[in-house]
């Protein structure tokens, strides 16, 4: 199991390494495409031709790109001295360069709205799997009730409804016309928890209403196929309550798939919530990569999305080991 | 002719007469029904027998024929809310079919139990063997962990799993097929149950695991003295471990005797058509099989009258009867039911004349 562990981390590691290099070519390429250096994007509007000088030195824009590659690696591993004789950075490891629109390195840039990003997806996601699981459950054990009906009704809506309509309309309600959470806008947890949770409260509600309404039909479906298993009408003819049933021998085979996707979801969600983000207005990795892109801000853009990739490939990792608790069937060596 | 007047009229002449309940398990005009979209599924339309304590009787029948149906109506294992169970069902006294679900569900798993076929998906995959036995004797005795625990090494040994303190702790997918099934007649008899079922016990298995475990259940048999009723498709089984036999086609009961009744004086064309179904060791293999020609009828549509006059090579010769009236089941000799509109002196000439020599 470790060794299957180690095996798996080389191979993040080599995925993280590829994505980077690929994203790496933005800087070749971007510029040519748009007529216009990587040094003009960097100056601004309007620069002089010896700024432009200056920053080809000092970020060494005039290097071949796998000499900027190799150099951005080090930074990444050891961090990195910008030097323009008059002007000189230090930028410290894990460097990912500096943003192209304020000047602040990257890293520090991401750090600050990931808590954003962290708050929004874990909380959503506790509060989707709970009521998505409870109400496919429910559901199945009720099947064709009025109950079900209506559940895997709202649960249609839940999935074929935008985040945007949803959040907003549970903005207008809630916060402007009916004054019960007025003026959300995120407050870090270390501030304040009570404040920092009631802002979160209707980006998590919608967040969790789409994906509650998925695992509510992905728990229903699971459930009802285990039902009509052979182990289930044994653990029946072993005169066990109907509690225990269900309780112990359905759940625990129908919610198994569900730890798969669940890890999927989240590592997905922690690359950033860009339309919740844009919704409720909070600042997050999602709406810091979205405004990165349309201000061609390169660094910024390669490093959210080298987090992006590191929270997928990591999610899948942890559901793989996961699984193999999860499900005695499967080994790996 | 005069018997097959007789045939016509006679409702009481059924398995069991109306006194009240003396085999151990008693089992009477049992219907089992589904009304579905389609229409009323008769999986069991009106089946009797008897199993005294310490016998064994054998369930025979091709797919759909309401076999395993019968064994999971004994069990209990259907609700009022999918299905529609009548008759009576008598074990050692007691009736379960107006009893409450919950006073057979303290009887299964404890006075009755059952051996599924296909252990593999019969027992759940993510606990280990142990656990399902612990938690089958736990339900019904209140004993501590470590006692369930040794009950199920026990058992395990009992049945022949080697090392059973070590295979004890084992996933079900870490056993072989034939060991499953140990593991699952070892579950079942966790708790020493008077009444066994075994659903196909031994289809999924090769043949000589096969004839291990119905050693193995003979063995258990003697040693608890225990009710066996063994469904199958298999007539190998039937003629190792089977007192009596119930031949059943589309829910009904065709012909029900002793096993050396149904092997050597078979009445009924339908049980002609199974034993001449067999594969013999000791035939030419030039000789072909006499297979049953057709399907078994859909549930839905049980053929009006005789239900397996459609495939029945003799069923013109009772002149449309076949096709109006359903025979009832007719003792023919002291045990020996059938339910057949031909008369029964043609009958055991057909039998006598162009089956015998087949078989």
């Amino acid at each position: 199991m470790l060794q299957y562990i180690a095996r798996r981390l080389i191979l993040v590691v080599v995925l993280l390494w590829i994505v980077s290099m690929v994203t790496f070519g933005i800087f070749f390429l971007i510029p040519k495409a748009t007529h216009t250096s990587t040094a003009a994007l960097f100056a601004g509007k309007a620069p002089t031709s010896d700024t432009i000088k200056e920053i080809e030195v000092k970020f060494g824009l005039n290097d071949p790109i796998p000499v900027q590659y190799w150099h951005f690696v080090e930074g990444v591993f050891v961090g990195r001295d910008y030097d323009a004789g008059a002007s000189r950075d230090h930028c410290p490891a894990p460097c990912l360069g500096f943003s192209f629109v304020n000047n602040v390195p990257v890293w520090q840039e991401i750090t600050s709205d990931l808590p954003v990003t962290i708050s929004m997806a874990i909380g959503a996601a506790i509060l989707w799997l709970l009521a998505g699981t409870a109400i496919g459950v429910l559901s199945a054990l009720r099947r064709r009730s009025f109950f079900d009906r209506a559940a895997m009704g709202v649960a249609l809506a839940g999935v074929s409804l935008p985040i945007y309509f949803t959040g907003l309309v549970l903005l207008s309600l809630i916060s402007y016309k009916w004054n019960i959470l007025p003026n959300v806008h995120y407050v870090g947890i270390t501030q304040n928890p009570l404040s920092w949770a009631r802002n979160l409260l209707l980006p998590w509600i919608s967040l969790a209403f789409l994906y509650a309404a998925l695992y509510a039909r992905l728990t229903r479906a699971g459930m009802l196929e285990t039902l009509g298993e052979d182990y289930i009408r044994t653990a029946r003819a072993k005169g066990l309550s109907e509690q225990r049933v269900i309780g112990r021998h359905a759940l625990r085979a129908a919610l198994t798939p569900i730890v798969t996707i669940f890890g999927l979801d989240l590592g997905q969600l922690l690359g950033g919530a860009i339309l919740t983000e844009y919704t409720f207005g909070f600042v997050g990795i999602g709406k810091l990569s979205v405004d990165a892109i349309f201000r061609q801000d390169l660094p910024v853009i390669l490093g959210v999305t080298l987090f992006a990739a590191f929270f997928i490939v990591m999610a899948n990792l942890i559901v793989d080991v996961l699984y193999a608790f999860v499900d005695p069937r499967v080994r790996y060596s | 002719m005069s018997e097959a007047g007789s045939n016509g009229a006679a409702s009481s002449g059924s398995a069991s007469s109306g006194s009240g309940p003396s085999a151990f398990l008693d089992v009477r005009d049992l219907r089992i029904h589904f009304p579905t979209d389609d229409g009323l599924v008769r999986a069991v339309d009106g089946l009797s027998f008897t199993v005294e304590r310490g016998q064994s009787l054998a369930i025979v029948g091709e797919s759909g024929s309401g076999k395993s149906v019968t064994s999971l109506g004994i069990l209990g294992l259907y609700n009022k809310r999918n299905a529609k169970v009548s008759g009576e069902i008598h074990l050692d006294g007691q009736e379960l079919v107006s009893a409450s679900p919950d006073a057979v569900r303290a009887l299964r798993g404890q006075k009755m139990s059952m051996i599924f076929q296909d252990p593999l998906s019969s027992l759940h995959p993510y606990y280990t063997i142990g656990w399902q036995i612990m938690e089958a004797y736990r339900v019904h005795n209140h004993v501590s962990k470590a006692q369930a625990r040794e009950r199920a090494i026990e058992l395990l040994r009992r049945v022949g799993i080697p090392q059973p303190d070590k295979r004890v702790d084992d996933y079900p997918h870490q056993f072989s097929g034939g060991m499953r099934q140990r593991a699952m007649i070892a579950m079942s008899l966790s708790c020493n149950p008077e009444l066994l079922i075994a659903d196909e016990p031994t289809t999924a298995l090769d043949v000589t695991v096969q004839a291990q475990i119905l050693d193995l259940m003979k063995d258990l048999q003697q040693e608890f003295n225990s009710a066996i009723i063994v469904i199958t498709h298999d007539l190998g089984v039937v003629a190792e471990v089977a007192d009596d036999v119930v031949v059943m086609y589309a829910g009904r009961a065709m012909e029900y005797g002793k096993v050396g009744d149904i092997f050597y004086e078979p009445e009924h064309p339908y049980t002609w058509g199974l034993l001449g179904s067999v594969t013999r060791m000791d035939r030419e293999r030039t000789e072909r099989l006499l297979p049953i020609p057709g399907n078994p009828p859909s549930l839905i549509n049980v053929p009006p009258g005789c239900p397996f006059h459609v495939r029945c090579r003799y069923g013109h010769l009772n002149g449309g009867k076949e096709r109006e009236v359903v025979p009832d089941l007719t003792e023919t000799k002291p045990g020996h039911y059938v339910a057949c509109h031909l008369p029964i002196e043609e009958r055991r000439r057909i039998f006598r004349d162009e089956v015998a020599t087949l078989l």
